[in-house]
């Protein structure tokens, strides 16, 4: 039986469309000048790359799985951080992998079976002179992001400092006062320090994140352990003042290493679209702060740091789409005007109301809102994408 | 793109030879199959059935065995906006009846973009997947259409025992999802729900199974989750007299926009399983009025013969949802068993998610129900715990025509 579920436009054509739609009329020259094309093909013993030497700029891994296991794989810079992955190959499938690609060596790995540190063949990206030209305006965005992301980190130590300076005096009420204040820049900019793999799970995790193995009474740390002290327990202890001073540290580690995030347009795009699913996983249920009730500020921060990257990427991405601009507009303001609702202090505090006193149908509808903006500002990256 | 390739003129054309095709000819509700240019009969559980036509098709079509019911609230005061939601609901909608993914597909595209299909039906057969849309009556006020509201659309009066939840009752819209394979009914409702966020928003919905009723006369009668084959007597999706008198609405009905189109009353019925187990077969026949085995009415011995009111129970439930106990009230009835899981105290909680289609509410489901909810024996062992009514626009013509577009554009 033949499939009866068949795409009716290849992705050669679907391109096409988008230019047409778009107007982008830059996106053959691109295709056809700064792409480095490189086929990668996957077994379950063995993954060859087609060249292993190209150019800087824009690179696309055309993956074929000729193996019998389902397999992934990614380009990975020489300290194992991610430059691309693609996962869930499966046996006898074909997929593409894009990347910008800056001159260095990298790996490329594949693994059968999804496990273990893969099948590894060393490239090299030469040069940088011929690298395909991105829009100088997406540049600009990058560093005005990067600039960004450096600020909320730098603001936020002072005033986690304030925090953590009432935990080690033992003042509770003063603690509690300062705790959902001192996760606003964080919040924001979440994404960057999720890209670091470990800074997260030592200041942002909570109860319910820890791994098998780990003890609660031990390696717990981070703010939401604070934050059961504080309202469940009632109580600041040594331990608390210990880890007041970790939390100190551990983010004076993320502060360092702001700077060096590998941020590009489309990973500006996706992580605010991932500040969005934050809200909509964590938030609107009221499980990240299960013990303060103080979501909503993290909520507002969350849309806040999504919003200043969409801004960012805005005079490009309008260009592109401007149906999906006009459409995040109204749907950030619409957000906005939703959580304006819940607001206690004056404008521009962050005081908001308890997340225990808000509604089942004020939760709907805040969710809905969520929605309402992540789904179109799922839609970012391919408007930023298609004018490199 | 491949759209509809057999009309339903050139269907129609055929004359007695859609009655081979079972409810193919119903009252204009093509039921004409088709996987890729195959021409196939729509009893083949894989087939495609015709989006267009003019009735929608999910009413008179055969009954397939899965349901995705969803229930969703307007979010903009946009009516351009809704209107464009409507036309692109329209065509997703076209596409994966057919068979086809939404959009450009669930793969190949920017590897750095959400694809527009979310593509767990890819690779599935169109499995008869029919969708069929509802307004509901809250929804005329959003954009100024009061005047539009049809008279027949009314709200349903309280009946004794109903225990409704507000959380699984009304809308401003529905989209009633029928397929074959429940991953193709529920790929459809998530696709359309995601086209729709920040213009709609699902406000409740209901997966069912294991149809409770059947609109082909020759059909087995299923049974319900009490064990009791229900629905006998349903109007026959291939009665198309039955069908014009009982289910359609007429062009002197008072509502041009709805003409081809019928009204929709969505009824989510829990049932106390457990102890309806723990009663005696004598009563549980007492209760329907039918026995159990065969189906057949008190004192007759074929489910189909004629059943004969006087000989059952005063409050036995056949006889009190009978035409001749409601002065010919009848609907066409196209509900299905649901279980969602166990309730926390352990019950089964599960029932019956009732869906009927008639010509007017006053003269079809308000009054069965009416009746039904003083007397029906069957009360004790169920609860009417979610309600909805939509007026379900007449079908759409062809590639150019949209949802509702009667109701908006005032066009016939």
């Amino acid at each position: 039986m033949r499939p009866a579920r068949v795409p009716v436009v290849t992705a050669v054509v679907a391109v096409a469309a988008l230019t047409a739609v778009t107007g982008c009329t830059e996106k053959s020259d691109a295709k056809s000048g700064g792409t480095n094309s490189v086929s990668v093909t996957a077994t379950d013993d063995a993954c060859e790359v087609s060249k292993k030497e190209f150019t800087a700029g824009h690179v696309e891994l055309a993956i074929e799985n000729k193996g019998s296991k389902v397999t992934e794989v990614y380009l990975l810079f020489p300290d194992d951080r991610i430059v691309g992955e693609r996962e869930n190959i499966g046996p006898g499938t074909k997929q593409k992998l894009t990347a910008e690609v800056k001159a260095g060596s990298y790996d490329i790995a594949c693994k059968p079976g999804m496990k273990g540190d893969g099948i590894r063949q060393k490239v090299t990206v030469t040069g940088g002179g011929k690298s395909a030209k991105r829009d100088p305006r997406l540049d600009k965005a990058v560093a005005a992001y990067r600039a960004y992301a450096q600020a909320q980190a730098d603001e936020t130590l002072p005033a986690t400092k304030t925090f953590t300076d009432a935990v080690r005096k033992g003042d509770l009420d003063a603690a509690k006062k300062a705790y959902a204040t001192s996760r606003i820049g964080w919040e924001r900019t979440e994404p960057v320090a999720e890209s670091f793999g470990d800074i997260d799970p030592k200041v942002d995790v909570r109860e319910d994140g820890l791994e098998e193995g780990q003890d609660l009474a031990k390696d717990w740390t981070g703010w939401h352990r604070l934050e059961r002290a504080l309202w469940k327990d009632k109580k600041i202890g040594e331990r608390e003042k210990t880890l007041a001073t970790q939390l100190d540290k551990d983010l004076l580690d993320w502060q360092k290493r702001v700077g060096k995030a590998v941020i590009t347009p489309t990973s500006m795009a996706n992580g605010a679209k991932e500040l969005l699913d934050e809200v909509a996983t964590g938030k609107v249920t009221g499980e990240e702060e299960r013990y303060s009730h103080t979501d909503l500020v993290d909520f507002k921060a969350n849309v806040e740091g999504a919003q200043k990257s969409y801004e960012l990427l805005k005079p490009v991405a309008a260009e592109n789409d401007p149906a999906l601009t006009k459409e995040l507009d109204k749907q950030f303001a619409a957000l906005d005007k939703l959580l304006e609702k819940h607001r206690e202090g004056g404008a521009g505090s962050y005081a908001f109301t308890s997340y225990d006193k808000v509604g089942k149908a004020d939760r709907k509808e805040l969710h809905d809102g969520v929605n309402a903006l992540a789904e179109p500002l799922s839609k970012l990256a391919a408007a930023v994408a298609e004018s490199k | 793109m491949a759209e509809t390739t057999t009309t339903r003129r050139s269907v129609l054309g055929w004359g007695g030879a859609g009655l081979a095709l079972g409810a193919a000819a119903a009252g204009g509700a093509v039921a004409m199959a088709r996987s890729g240019d195959d021409v196939t009969p729509a009893a083949d559980p894989g087939a495609a059935v015709a989006f267009h036509g003019a009735h929608q098709a999910g009413i008179a079509t055969a009954v397939q065995d899965r349901l995705h019911f969803a229930a969703f609230d307007v979010k903009t005061d946009d009516r351009e906006e809704f209107v464009r939601l409507l036309k692109d609901w329209t065509k997703a909608a076209a596409r994966m009846t057919a068979g086809h993914a939404v959009g450009e597909g669930a793969y190949g595209g920017l590897a750095e973009a959400p694809p527009d299909d979310t593509g767990e039906a890819l690779g599935l057969r169109p499995s008869r997947l029919t969708l069929t849309i509802g307004f509901g009556p809250s929804l005329f006020g959003k954009f100024g259409l009061d005047d539009k509201r049809p008279e027949a659309l009314v709200d349903l009066p309280k009946f004794p025992g109903d225990n409704l939840d507000k959380d699984r009752s009304g809308g401003d819209l529905c989209v009633q999802a029928c397929a074959d394979d429940p991953q193709v009914a529920v790929h459809a409702i998530r696709n359309l729900a995601r086209i729709g966020f920040g213009k709609v928003a699902v406000r409740w919905s209901q997966l069912g199974f294991g149809k409770t009723s059947s609109t082909t006369p020759d059909a087995q009668t299923p049974r319900n989750m009490m064990g009791f084959k229900d629905g006998t007597r349903n109007v026959s999706g291939t009665d198309a007299a039955a069908l014009a008198r009982h289910v359609w609405v007429g062009p002197k009905d008072g509502t041009d926009w709805m003409t081809g189109g019928s009204y929709l009353v969505a009824r989510r019925i829990r049932m106390n399983i457990e102890t309806w187990d723990r009663t005696s077969l004598q009563e549980q026949e007492d209760v329907f009025g039918r026995d159990k085995g065969e189906g057949a009415p008190v004192g007759r011995a074929k489910e189909r013969d004629e059943p004969f009111l006087k000989a059952m129970k005063p409050d036995a439930h056949v006889r009190l949802a009978h035409p001749d106990t409601n002065d010919g009230a009848t609907i066409l009835r196209r509900g299905y068993s649901f279980t969602d899981g166990t309730d926390g105290l352990g019950r089964l909680d599960a029932g019956l998610f009732f869906l009927a289609y008639q010509r007017d509410l006053r003269k079809g489901f308000i009054p069965v129900q009416r009746s039904l909810s003083r007397s029906d024996a069957l009360n004790e062992y169920i609860q009417h715990v979610g309600s909805a009514v939509f007026a379900v626009p007449p079908g759409v013509r062809d590639k150019d025509d949209w949802w509702g577009r009667g109701l908006f554009t005032g066009e016939a």
